[in-house]
């Protein structure tokens, strides 16, 4: 092996410390709530707090039904897509790539001002269509991460022969999906799940403009409010984020290999 | 006496503890082309890399005209380099890519642009400057990478596997004209392939190499006729065993299958009784009724294999069997399966290859 | 748009369509062939887009056009002129452009060493990994982070101070263009070397050797092959990330509270409490934020169209 080259160090250092300096520093942070020296005591307040509790288990509740709404409603487009459908692939992605293009604030303004009370569908009218909008939204958020995750996983299969091979067999569609399509893209849509909850988990503009108490309106609210706690809950939801990541790479360990890589 | 242009000096490469190239010693003349042929993994590559300059020898020496180039960068040898993959830039049309190396150099654009188009005449794609690498056919491609390698006047050109991505019929077509613009330009030439046809059909001259060493050097003829070591024989072409059991060593006369021949390739160290395998080439067999073969055997025909201008037959020989060549007589069809035959061997043409 | 088709899917490399697909040549055919199983897969999805996605934005785009009445007017555009909006686009444009410039150099250049530079093949994976996480790690916590290290408070203010450099004196403040552009980079940076590692993995070996062997140094090689192939998936990253952070609004908001009024932040505080008086206003707002995203994809799409000639 050829040593590697000095600039390649360098900047890789570089990179290092821009990235890890803002962890260390914010861990440091958390801890100098008293004037004694470190404690753990902004993390006991923050777990502590019945808000905290409650705005998270809420986060994560809207997260799971965005997550299963989001699949009910990409897996069955994505497989038939690359099925039957193929030409239709381009309006299709477009589609779904439009949420890293439109920001989340104008997503929110137009339901806000489509959704009011007065409008056909009157979401914002009452608590639980609040609820069942904001969960919408989170779907559209995760649209793009969701659709690559799962077609990703069907490319990786050869839907095609799978699907032809079990036709052969006399299985008819439902079953196709059911029982053989899905067991071999798992892995893809549990990474997809995981994608989905980082992102959601501290979500702020979307939920604050619905005015839903989620995890992230709770962070701002703390925010504004305490001085070492923010430091607290910034090391808690990185931890968070790198478990939902961490998840992902685990999973990629199980990804099916037999079929082709292009 | 050629004048010699290349030499390459006790050159050794270790991969990860695995010596790929063991000590290899070559010289090869101005204006030759010489391939390098070897199964996967027998260091050819290696070599040609090392030449090119992109792996770095453990120890030995590369001299180019009686200097040492092994300090040299890549870009500074000036030496040409065709690639199994084409490796043309995407990016660039195939006026730039068969430029690029003019710009390098810093030709001015007249002189480039008459450079380019004469090299796309020698190549025969005149009016396809202007197209991209991904709009050409494979043999398309290599032709310009071919044109690339060729437009700064290289000092030499190397060829890295450059027709085996190619379809069979191309690959014939492209070899035929890779070597008559060789010959054109005169340029002294190493060819990397792992096909023996190949490169006995376009080669001045052939090192065969094994596992990292070299197993013999020569023209064609030599290597194919009168192969030196048992992988050559073997690997070159195919070739028939018969087992036989030494008569008389004096005599150099052996047993074989129940009649006694002379063979006069047999080495003055074979001993009363040995066995030894006898080897010649299918088309060193024939269907005997000639008096010019003196070793005559009788069998049955087990296999025929029509391959076109030549039917190869299989012949069972009770213990031993030997393939045979004879040439397509559209007003004789080929006898048939089963068949008694006759065959004939000219001792002469037999072989005793060491064990 | 075909731009961010990479994003979520590094693995699909510069090629993005899939093994043996039947191509139909006229895509009107499907809606003649239809079958039952058919529509239930792909009408949740399209209602979907129509009701959540597309609908809402033209909404907005239509209610530009309206006065509170309801009639036509391009009175809420001309409107968008005024200084105070004309200053949001002009900080939001310069936080944007700069947070993606910046992040897709520094990316690629990490991306690079990481790939290109030999390091230890552990440290690719890591960074890999890592960068997953960080572009994942925006909003709220992000803000509390870069609070606690260049804050007034930070960590790493406080110990400049300690060394005798004070950076706040020095002119520095986190809540400024400045401040938020280096916040923005900490979600840019790992973002670029996520989209951009598959494709520098596409430059093949032989490029590079051929390069050599026609007598070009290694910079040549990246100023004639290199980049220019890298070229549409930079250029489309550089405007993915400056979507990014065109419509970032969170951390801004938690870092800056109002201080800093980006164009995300004055519409926020349009939808809370109509701020500008005139709703129409605060949708030719989004209007123009539609706008500039779509602007920097069209620069996208044309410079993109240019090098198709070459791409596959």
């Amino acid at each position: 092996m050829k040593p590697a080259k000095l600039w390649s160090w360098i900047i890789f250092a570089f990179g290092a410390a821009y990235f890890i300096v803002p962890l260390l520093a914010t861990f440091e942070f958390s801890l100098r709530i008293r004037r004694e020296g470190y404690t753990f005591d902004a993390y006991t307040s923050v777990f502590s707090d019945g808000r905290f509790q409650a705005s998270f288990s809420y986060s994560l509740l809207i997260g799971v039904c965005a997550i299963i709404v989001g699949l009910l409603i990409v897996v069955p487009a994505a497989y038939y897509v690359r099925l039957r459908a193929p030409h239709l692939r381009p309006i299709i992605e477009f589609i779904t790539l439009l949420p890293l293009v439109i920001p989340a604030i104008i997503l929110v303004f137009g339901y806000i001002r489509m959704y009011n009370t007065s409008s056909a569908l009157p979401l914002l009218g009452t608590n639980l269509g609040t609820d069942i909008l904001l969960t919408l939204a989170y779907v559209a958020l995760a649209l793009p991460y969701m659709y690559r995750a799962v077609d990703t996983g069907l490319r990786t299969i050869d839907v095609q022969t799978l699907t032809e091979a079990a036709n052969i067999l006399g299985a008819n569609q439902a079953t196709i999906i059911a029982k053989v399509i899905f067991p071999n893209i798992i892995v893809a849509v549990l990474s997809g799940a995981f994608l989905t909850l980082a992102i959601v988990i501290g979500e702020f503009t979307i939920a604050s403009l619905l005015n839903r108490q989620v995890f992230g309106v709770y962070m701002q609210n703390v925010g504004a409010n305490r001085a070492f706690e923010p430091a607290a809950l910034a090391v808690i939801s990185f931890v968070i984020t790198w478990g939902a990541m961490g998840m992902i790479q685990l999973l990629a360990r199980f990804a099916p290999k037999t079929a082709r890589r292009d | 006496m050629a004048e010699e242009f290349l030499r390459i000096d006790k050159l050794v490469k270790t991969f990860g503890g695995n010596q790929v190239v063991k000590g290899v010693d070559l010289s090869f003349n101005k204006g030759e082309f010489v391939s390098l042929l070897g199964p996967s993994g027998c260091g050819k590559t290696t070599i040609l890399r090392m030449i090119a300059g992109f792996e770095r020898p453990d120890s030995g020496r590369i001299l180019v005209e009686g200097k040492d180039i092994s300090g040299l960068a890549p870009n500074q040898r000036k030496i040409g380099m065709v690639f199994q993959a084409y490796a043309l830039f995407p990016n660039m049309n195939v006026a730039d890519n068969i430029g690029f190396g003019l710009k390098i150099a810093g030709m001015p654009k007249p002189q480039r642009e008459a450079r380019i188009e004469e090299m796309l005449q020698l190549i025969g794609l005149s009016g396809y400057g202007k197209r991209y690498p991904f709009e050409l056919s494979g043999g398309q491609q290599q032709r310009v990478a071919l044109a690339r390698a060729l437009a700064p006047s290289p000092r030499m050109l190397l060829l890295d596997e450059p027709l085996s991505a190619l379809d069979a019929k191309i690959r014939v077509s492209l070899r035929e004209q890779i070597r008559q613009i060789q010959r054109e330009l005169g340029i002294t030439t190493v060819f990397v392939t792992h096909d023996q046809e190949e490169a006995l059909s376009i080669s001045d001259r052939i090192v065969v190499l094994n596992t990292g060493n070299v197993e013999q050097f020569g023209q064609p003829f030599e290597i194919y006729n009168r192969p030196q070591t048992r992988f050559v024989a073997t690997f070159v072409g195919t070739l028939n065993t018969l087992n036989a059991t030494v008569a008389d060593a004096g005599a150099k006369t052996v047993t074989l299958g129940g009649t006694t021949v002379t063979i006069p390739a047999l080495p003055a160290s074979a001993r009363n009784g040995e066995a030894v395998a006898l080897t010649m080439r299918p088309e060193a067999v024939s269907l005997a009724n000639g008096a010019t073969r003196d070793i005559v055997l009788d069998g049955k025909v087990a296999e025929v294999s029509f391959l076109g201008s030549v039917i190869r037959l299989k012949v069972d020989l009770g213990d031993n069997a030997v393939n045979l060549d004879t040439f397509n007589d559209q007003r004789t069809p080929p006898p048939a399966h089963g068949a008694p035959v006759r065959i004939g061997i000219a001792s002469s043409d037999v072989l005793v290859l060491e064990r | 748009m075909t731009n961010v088709s990479s994003v979520a899917d590094p693995a699909a490399g510069p090629v993005s369509t899939g093994p043996a697909v039947r191509v139909g040549g006229n895509p009107f055919r499907f809606f003649t062939r239809l079958r039952l199983g058919d529509i239930i897969a792909i009408a949740p999805f399209i209602i979907f887009a129509l009701l959540f996605l597309l609908i809402p934005t033209l909404g907005l785009v239509v209610g530009a056009f309206q006065d509170p009445q309801g009639n036509f007017t391009l009175q809420n555009v001309m409107d968008l002129a005024t200084p105070q909006i004309a200053a949001s686009f002009w900080i939001s444009i310069r936080v944007s452009v700069t947070s993606a410039v910046l992040g897709a150099a520094i990316g690629l250049a990490i991306a690079l060493a990481i790939i290109r530079g030999k390091l230890p093949s552990g440290i690719r994976s890591t960074v890999m990994t890592f960068s997953g996480v960080a572009s994942q790690f925006a909003g709220i916590p992000l803000s509390f982070a870069f609070l606690a290290t260049l804050g007034r408070l930070g960590l790493v203010t406080v110990l400049l101070k300690f060394a005798g450099f004070d950076l706040y004196k020095s002119g520095f403040n986190l809540l400024s263009f400045w401040g938020l552009t280096i916040t923005y980079l900490y979600f840019q940076i790992p973002l670029m070397i996520l989209i951009i590692a598959p494709a520098i993995d596409g430059l093949k070996k032989e490029w590079g050797e051929a390069a050599a062997t026609l007598g070009a140094t290694n910079g040549q090689f990246w100023r004639y092959i290199g980049l220019p192939v890298l070229w549409p998936n930079l250029l489309g990253t550089l405007s993915l990330l400056f979507a990014n952070a065109f419509g970032a609004i969170a951390t801004a908001y938690a870092l800056t509270g109002s201080s800093l009024n980006i164009v995300p932040i004055l519409l926020y505080a349009q939808i809370r409490g109509d701020v500008l008086h005139n709703p129409g206003l605060g949708a030719a707002l989004a209007l123009g934020m539609i706008v500039i995203t779509a602007l920097a994809n069209i620069v996208y799409l044309v410079i993109r169209t240019r090098a198709e000639r070459w791409l596959k």
